[in-house]
């Protein structure tokens, strides 16, 4: 069964002058995740507040789970779960109390919050912090209290709103096996990034936006062949080389090669016998090289070939 | 499950949650008690002295005023809370449940309910430890007075609850609150009688709502004359209600985070 849980059609979004979103589509299958990537200020949020019921779009339509988000939001919430990028937990109650209170608005009854609430401290390795307030929480515990409750009332549509942002390395990871382990359950989720990494690692399909715009969409390996070809890179001995490197390898590349600090990156066409030649051609030249490799491009290179400036740039974000 | 029965579960879940975090925020608990006290003591013992209330010592006359200025602010810890919660995105979270559109609200001001009754009590034992004493009023009336006043609270935890909505941080609706709402209380009669004002600032103190219910208090409290005070101070309460309680409610389907 490929049914879309989530589809979206032709949405379209202003604050005042600003057009947060300019005529956005795309669609996500149940029991997928969807990758929304893009810089600040592109649009992730207000689709994401849209998708939710938070926000009414200007145009266009929106349906989750077959509901539309504008008409019949009431009946939608039921269905959704939503968690934040501002980790959105009551600092004075406590972690147990923070379940318990969304099990209840859900309307599951007080014992079943209960239980829940217990279930998913447990799961999500908050049981010893249970009784304690969130306030004495760290960054990562926040967040998984934040979606522990998000997902209290076991909703088949998750949103996720930069789950992971400003989190470290450590806690990133396991936000992502359970975000994961929602999805091994049946769910289909939602997810907003600005971090390419993410997308690739957790997204099934990623829909890429900037300037409220979709501009590619695709598996993480479609996006990357869209761009076509692979890396060679070669990290030079000495960087006052880069010059002579680069019309060394000028010629057996695709497009004009570009050097980032001791690092020479040409795109070219994989095949047979061009480390050699390039490593001869290098030789040739008097340029002495520390290592030498090819690889296939990743998000970033994606994104700075279809934007034209890297994903994690920080622009004058439009409000989001 | 009927939409009144679940605005009422989901009201009482919230409001439950407003009065957990009290004791767990001891700033807010001064603000209940010391705060209004301060007020007391400086007014009765600093002022008092230099105030003319002709028939009745000053401390009868204030404690109603003051009272009635505590209980009307009594409502801002719901204009606190309400920004907090949107800065904090917990807004975003409750408009994404499946819960009743007025829950987040109505839990507000029925918690600032129970909180403005603890601050009526520490309130009148301090006036009646400075002296204050009921002049000549029956138990009705006295009862009808906390009535009246907590009526009062409810309708400006209403307007609070609008401030709240439309301040992005706790300080902004600290700010709107005391530069806008807080002279209001001081032209009117709470602290001192209308008639010793000059022209124009006593006209407008005889048509402020604040008069019109201190005056409404003292009637019941200290058998002053009643003129048409009483049943005013309720119209003046219900109609603060029934205009802020939907522009609040209104204001909060539309509210996301910053």
């Amino acid at each position: 069964m490929t049914e879309d849980a989530i589809v979206v059609e032709g949405l379209e979004k202003s604050y005042g002058s600003v057009r947060a979103l300019c005529g956005v589509d795309f669609a996500a299958p149940t029991g997928s995740i969807l990758g929304l990537l893009g810089p600040n200020g592109a649009g992730k949020t207000t689709a994401v507040r849209i998708l939710a019921t938070l926000l009414e779009p200007d145009a266009g339509s929106a349906r989750v789970v077959g509901l539309d988000v504008v008409k019949q939001a009431a009946e939608l919430r039921a269905q959704i779960g939503l968690a934040g990028q501002y980790a959105a937990v009551d600092e004075n109650l406590t972690g147990l109390e923070n379940i318990e209170m969304v099990g209840r608005l859900y309307h599951l009854g007080k014992e079943q919050s209960r239980v829940r609430a217990t279930e998913l401290l447990e799961r999500f390795d908050l049981t010893d912090a249970a009784k304690r307030p969130a306030k004495t929480y760290s960054g990562g515990m926040r967040r998984r209290l934040d979606l522990a409750a998000a997902l209290v009332a076991r909703p088949p549509v998750l949103f996720l709103d930069e789950p992971t942002t400003g989190l470290d390395p450590r806690s990133r990871i396991g936000m992502w096996e359970m975000i994961e382990a929602r999805v091994d359950a049946g769910a289909t989720v939602l997810l907003t990034t600005q971090y390419l990494d993410e997308a690739d690692r957790l997204a099934d399909r990623i829909v890429v936006i900037d300037h409220g715009r979709v501009i590619a969409e695709g598996t993480s390996d479609e996006l990357k062949d869209q761009i076509g070809g692979e890396r060679l890179e070669v990290r030079l001995e000495d960087p006052a080389d880069a010059e002579a490197a680069l019309a060394a390898l000028a010629e057996i590349a695709e497009d004009r090669p570009v050097t980032e600090g001791d690092i020479v990156r040409a795109p070219v066409r994989g095949r047979p016998g061009i480390i050699p030649e390039a490593v001869r051609r290098l030789d040739d030249a008097d340029v002495g090289i520390v290592d030498i490799w090819l690889r296939r491009p990743t998000l970033d290179d994606v994104f700075l070939a279809l934007t034209g400036h890297a994903a994690e740039e920080e622009g004058e974000a439009a409000p989001v | 499950m009927s939409s009144l029965a679940m605005t009422v579960e989901d009201t009482m879940v919230l409001a439950r949650r407003n009065l957990m975090r009290i004791p767990r925020q001891p700033d807010l608990l001064i603000a209940y008690t010391i705060q209004p006290v301060m007020f007391v003591l400086l007014f009765v013992y600093v002022f008092g002295g230099a105030i003319q209330t002709p028939g009745f010592d000053y401390v009868d006359f204030l404690m109603p005023g003051i009272i009635v200025q505590s209980i009307a602010f009594g409502g801002f810890v719901t204009a606190l809370g309400l920004s907090e919660d949107v800065q904090k995105g917990l807004i975003d979270r409750f408009r994404s449940l499946p819960m009743s559109r007025a829950a987040v609200l109505a839990g507000r001001t029925f918690s600032d309910i129970v909180l403005n009754c603890l601050s009526l009590v520490v309130l009148l034992a301090v006036g009646f430890l400075a002296g204050f004493n009921f002049i000549g009023a029956t138990f009705g009336e006295v009862a009808l007075g906390i009535v009246l006043l907590l009526l009062l609270g409810y309708a400006f935890s209403w307007i609070f609850a609008l401030v709240g909505l439309f301040s992005s941080t706790p300080e902004t609706a600290n700010s709107i609150g005391f530069t806008l709402i807080f002279p209001l209380t001081f032209a009117s009669s709470i602290f001192v009688p209308a008639e010793t004002m000059p022209d124009g600032l006593r006209q407008f103190a005889e048509a402020n709502p604040f008069t019109t219910i201190s005056d409404a208090v003292r009637s019941l409290w200290l058998n002053t004359p009643a003129n048409s005070d009483v049943w005013m101070a309720f119209v003046w309460c219900f109609v603060l209600i029934a205009v802020f309680a939907p522009l609040a409610v209104s204001r909060y389907r539309h509210v996301t985070a910053k």
